[in-house]
């Protein structure tokens, strides 16, 4: 029974894992760039969340529909107006490019909302159902959920949409993809945009959940990394199934190790996986 | 070789003499400058010389300030347990390096990022040995005033500094620093050449954690008190690869010139934003890596030109 109700833990957990690392995924595969800023957004997201529903009453389920474009135009004016101008530049460059960035996000979030931990507490409660000897959160039940649509809705527009399939078409090959007409920059613009989406409204989601703070960005960045090794790169099933095992690897870890040594387990994982099988559990080659 | 040697001895001699001036202020700016160069010259040799983008200065840091702070706990006299705190540093990098290396790219520069994390919070949980959370107090070393203390420690990070600087002179004009540099222009075509690719990068990984333990250790015994978060702090990696950027990758100097400059540029920096100081940090970062991609070094040269030495002038 105990090991029924850790399962459920593991994949509510893991749907939201995978809204965090399927934007980090997208980015990584389609412009070679590692946005360090992903941790920072999410926190951002959640802070939003947490101000619209403390001061103006909007729930935080709704507060989806407010952080999706302000985080679509953060991540477009940011790609578009720096990482753009270092695309092709060395893995070292971009990388300490998005981490000034990161630093200077966190510092200001440091400073607006000071450390302390905030969490977005809903009154009344929604309580729990049960699922047989299972509890199921409400709260937690609806942000898995929503964080699977709103993944699976990413895989629509990248399989579905006009701009979509240009964003494939780029990450396949970008000389080819200018040759056909496509406009590279403004669709890196797009992609970065849309990762600083996935981003900014899993910040929400997660913000229910765990006490938010600004300190907390980096951890949720290597989750993100994790799961973007474990599912392959670029994939958005990837990052599906990247998340929901890194979920499902922490609530047991945590049942059989300890909750402290969860880094420790990720890393181990981590180390493992590109040791073994480098392209990860559903890696193939320029498929979105 | 033999200028880099003149130049080396030069400004060292000059450092030397900084404590004749007495005044505690610069004794301490001094000793983190030394530090921080320290850092910056071992970075080198894995990002500026291989080219691989190894956040993992950390990890170093903290591994060799634990394992000297623990072995001074233990009574061990405090020269020895710098030299145990080294030993576990160049340990760790070769098992580290052996498994890491052969990772490239941005998979590469996240794990290596990671394994600070590990470590703390592996230090956290060993709480009979580091005493955890807790942190842990050091002996204060038995001298005849604080300003003695203050001399010498910085003559102790002065001696390091300058080993790590022979080092790297050393290894530049070696057959060492030759191979590193083939792996960074290419590595598969290097392999092909019969370069025995994972020997020299692994070779440099260890160059490159051997003298940050050395420092994380002689740091904790002129602190008196470590705990995790202070020295298994991130910034611990950004830093030293914001100053070889700053001052030039892969020369010998560069990495000299960014840590005095990035120092200056902190020391101001805290002094005026104390609240706002890593965004500035950031700030900082963010422009030199958009308008000075190459550090300062680059500003001496043609627009265009090669930033390294041609391989053929060397000796291999």
């Amino acid at each position: 029974m105990l090991y029924l109700q850790i399962l459920a833990n593991g994949l509510m957990l893991g749907g939201l894992y995978a809204c965090i690392g399927a934007g980090f995924s997208l980015v990584w595969g389609v412009l070679n760039v590692i946005n360090i800023l992903h941790g920072s957004f999410i926190v951002l997201g959640g802070y939003l969340a947490f101000y619209a529903y403390s001061v103006a009453g909007i729930h935080p389920f709704f507060s989806l529909l407010i952080a999706a474009p302000v985080f679509f135009a953060l991540g477009y004016i940011v790609q578009s107006g720096l990482v753009n101008r270092m695309i092709g530049a060395p893995v070292l460059l971009t990388l300490t490019l998005t981490f000034g960035l990161d630093l200077m996000l966190s510092n200001g979030m440091l400073a607006a909302f000071t450390a302390d931990f905030k969490k977005v507490s809903l009154d009344p409660p929604l309580g729990a159902v049960l699922a047989g000897p299972v509890v199921l959160p409400v709260d937690r039940l609806i942000a898995m959920v929503l964080a699977l649509a709103l993944v699976g809705l990413l895989y629509l527009t990248l399989s579905r949409s006009r701009i979509g399939r240009a964003i494939v078409a780029v990450r396949m090959d970008r000389e080819a993809a200018a040759l056909m007409g496509v406009r590279v920059k403004t669709v890196y613009a797009i992609t970065f945009g849309l990762g600083a989406l996935m981003a900014g409204v899993s910040g929400p989601l997660l913000a229910m959940i765990f006490p938010i703070s600004p300190l907390s960005g980096s951890a949720y960045l290597s989750k993100a990394f994790v799961v973007c090794v474990l599912g392959g790169l670029g994939s958005v099933p990837g990052a599906l199934v990247g998340g929901l095992a890194l979920g499902l690897a922490e609530s047991f870890g945590s049942l059989w190790l300890g909750p402290e040594h969860a880094t420790t387990l990720s890393f181990v994982l981590l180390i493992l996986i590109l040791l073994v099988r480098p392209e990860g559990l559903l890696g193939r080659k320029g498929y979105a | 070789m033999r200028r880099s040697a003149y130049i080396a001895a030069a400004i060292f001699a000059l450092v030397a003499l900084v404590p004749l001036a007495g005044e505690m202020y610069w004794l301490r700016l001094g000793t983190i400058m030394l530090m921080y160069s320290i850092l910056a010259m071992s970075w080198n040799f894995i990002g500026g010389m291989a080219g691989y983008p190894s956040f993992a200065s950390a990890a170093f840091f903290g591994l060799g300030a634990y394992a000297g702070a623990v072995s001074q706990k233990l009574a061990m006299p405090m020269v020895l347990a710098w030299g145990i705190a080294g030993l576990a540093s160049l340990l760790f990098a070769a098992l580290l390096g052996l498994a890491l290396l052969r990772l490239r790219g941005h998979y590469f520069a996240i794990a290596s990022l990671v394994v600070a994390e590990v470590l703390r919070e592996l230090v956290n949980s060993a709480t009979d040995l580091t005493g955890g959370g807790m942190g842990l107090n050091l002996p204060v070393p038995r001298m005849a005033s604080v300003q003695a203390q203050a001399v010498f420690f910085y003559y102790a990070m002065l001696i390091l500094a300058a080993v790590t600087l022979a080092a790297m002179i050393l290894t530049t004009h070696s057959k060492l620093g030759f191979g590193l540099r083939c792996i960074k222009q290419n590595e598969s075509a290097a392999d092909m050449l019969g370069v025995n690719t994972t020997f020299y990068k692994v070779s440099g990984f260890m160059l490159s954690g051997v003298f940050v333990g050395f420092a994380g250790a002689i740091y904790a015994s002129w602190v008196h008190y470590i705990e995790p978060p202070d020295v298994f702090d991130v910034l611990y990696s950004i830093k030293p690869v914001v100053m070889v950027l700053l001052g030039g990758l892969g020369s010998v100097f560069g990495p000299l010139l960014g840590a005095g400059l990035y120092l200056s540029l902190e020391e101001l920096v805290w002094r005026r934003f104390l609240e706002v100081h890593t965004g500035v940090l950031g700030l900082l970062i963010v422009l030199l890596v958009v308008f000075l991609p190459r550090g300062l070094i680059a500003l001496r040269r043609a627009p265009g030109a090669a930033q390294e030495k041609p391989l053929s002038r060397v000796k291999a």
